[in-house]
């Protein structure tokens, strides 16, 4: 029987409320948000916090908008809400496929948007797909908020900025016309974590790509994103070719390890066929020939 | 801490420790035992209840979490002697065999009907993925829960 070991449970009323649970109760506080990786990690003692603070009533977390060109997402989105959201889908059709693969659809009602990016899992698909988006974090304190990129958002694995006493509330992703996106999975059943995925976001100026956003999960890449990869594409002809050769790139870049999910260079071909796949398919969406 | 949940209708109020689990809090506390406890790394799906609206696993939900929630267990499908259809189509169509996946089985599509109330066998695979059974091959729990949805207006005895 797995039981996490005794703490301590505060319930916030409000993100004023949680931020000065987070003060008083100190760096051993935990938020818990759907709680579907703290509740198993502290089953395993893998994480021990002294206090949980208890977001789940702030329904001011809970939200899906487009606000000046900006599709917002409240940190307490419940995957299934961003799944079931047809303004995020239409803008970014990436969120809505990484989703459909996120873990399975009971585990999807309760986790939540916010607490996957805290949770930092270097398989998780998220992280990739907002890396993938150029996406932006607003962290809050009892002073204001500060607005992190996804890229400088995860330090390492299981780790972010956000410090004691911080809390994730938004993310954003700026809306741009010419855009077409995709995320492509390989795992070894349903509802796994991958083992190896990739992310595409592009915007089209003619037949040319203007801008790449290329995220990775699960084989190493650092801050989940396909640096060079992106810079080859930029200006480069949206053709096969450009895709086969960014999809060469981004396995070049990236360090996946062995481990009971596949052998290294699996993974490492994984990253290169994924990419060039999600590339395709973001395409194809960005020409509105719906894949 | 003190909790109150609201379960199938009646309120209970309890002393629990924070870190007990919602599936612990509904057998050991409230001897609801309809609530199996699976794998307990929400894998499984044996431990499925409703918070509120919504199928959660509650090996991996605390009870003070559902602290002034409702919550709905597989004791709270029957009315009043009836059988809800999906019950009646799990027995009608052979859909458990050992039987420890099922309540949370027809309470995923018991929610799964209220939302779809005529699902493909697709769909029905799809909105189950989180759950496993060892024994029917799943064959037969798609087919109890399209017997439900087509007996659903049916007056039941």
């Amino acid at each position: 029987m797995q039981v996490p070991a005794y703490v301590e449970y505060e319930k916030a009323t409000s993100v004023g409320h949680a931020l000065a649970l987070l003060a008083r109760f100190g760096p051993e506080a935990r938020i818990l948000a759907g709680g579907h990786s703290l509740i198993p990690m502290m089953k395993l003692r893998l994480a021990q916090p002294e206090t949980l603070i208890d977001i789940n009533g702030l329904s001011e977390l809970s939200y899906i908008t487009v606000t000046d060109g900006e599709l917002r997402i409240g940190a307490l989105t419940r995957h299934a809400q961003l799944l079931d959201s047809p303004v995020a889908g239409a803008h970014f059709a990436i969120l809505h496929d990484a989703e459909r693969v996120i873990a399975d659809p009971i585990v999807r009602n309760w986790g939540t948007v916010g607490g996957s990016l805290c949770q930092a899992d270097p398989s998780e698909d998220l992280s990739a797909a907002f890396a993938a988006l150029k996406a932006s974090m607003i962290v809050q304190d009892p002073d204001g908020s500060r607005t992190v990129p996804a890229r400088e958002f995860h330090t390492g694995p299981y780790e972010t900025v956000v410090a004691p006493g911080e809390l994730l509330t938004e993310i954003r992703i700026a809306i741009r016309p010419g855009g077409g996106s995709a995320y492509e999975k390989v795992g070894r059943r349903v509802g796994d974590w991958p083992v190896g995925a990739a992310g595409a976001a592009i915007r089209l100026a003619g037949d040319t790509i203007a801008e790449a956003g290329i995220g990775l999960t699960a084989v190493g890449a650092q801050h989940f994103a396909a640096a060079e990869a992106e810079e080859f594409l930029r200006g480069a002809p949206a053709t096969e070719a450009s895709f086969a050769r960014a999809g060469e790139i981004a396995a070049k870049h990236c360090r996946p390890s062995s481990d009971q999910r596949g052998p290294a260079d699996y993974k490492r071909h994984l990253a290169k066929e994924l990419t060039t796949r999600a590339l395709r398919r973001a395409l194809l969406r960005a020409r509105h020939q719906d894949a | 801490m003190q909790i109150t949940v609201t379960v199938n209708g009646s309120d209970y109020t309890r002393e629990v420790e924070a870190r007990l689990l919602l599936i612990h809090f509904l057998r050991d506390e409230l001897r609801l035992t309809g609530s199996h406890w699976g794998c307990d790394t929400s894998n499984c799906g044996a431990c499925v209840v409703w918070l509120d609206d919504t199928p959660v696993k509650s090996c991996t939900v605390l009870a003070a979490m559902a602290d002034g929630h409702r919550v709905f267990t597989v004791e709270g499908l029957e009315r009043d002697g009836t059988l809800d259809p999906v019950q009646q189509g799990f027995a009608e169509c052979h859909g458990l065999q050992c039987g420890f996946c099922t309540p949370g089985m027809m309470l995923t599509s018991r929610w799964l009907l209220n939302h779809n109330p005529h699902p493909s066998a697709t769909q029905i695979r799809e909105a189950l993925s989180g759950q496993i059974c060892r024994c029917t091959g799943y064959e037969n729990i798609v087919r109890s829960v399209l017997w439900a949805a087509k007996h659903a207006e049916e007056p039941t005895s």
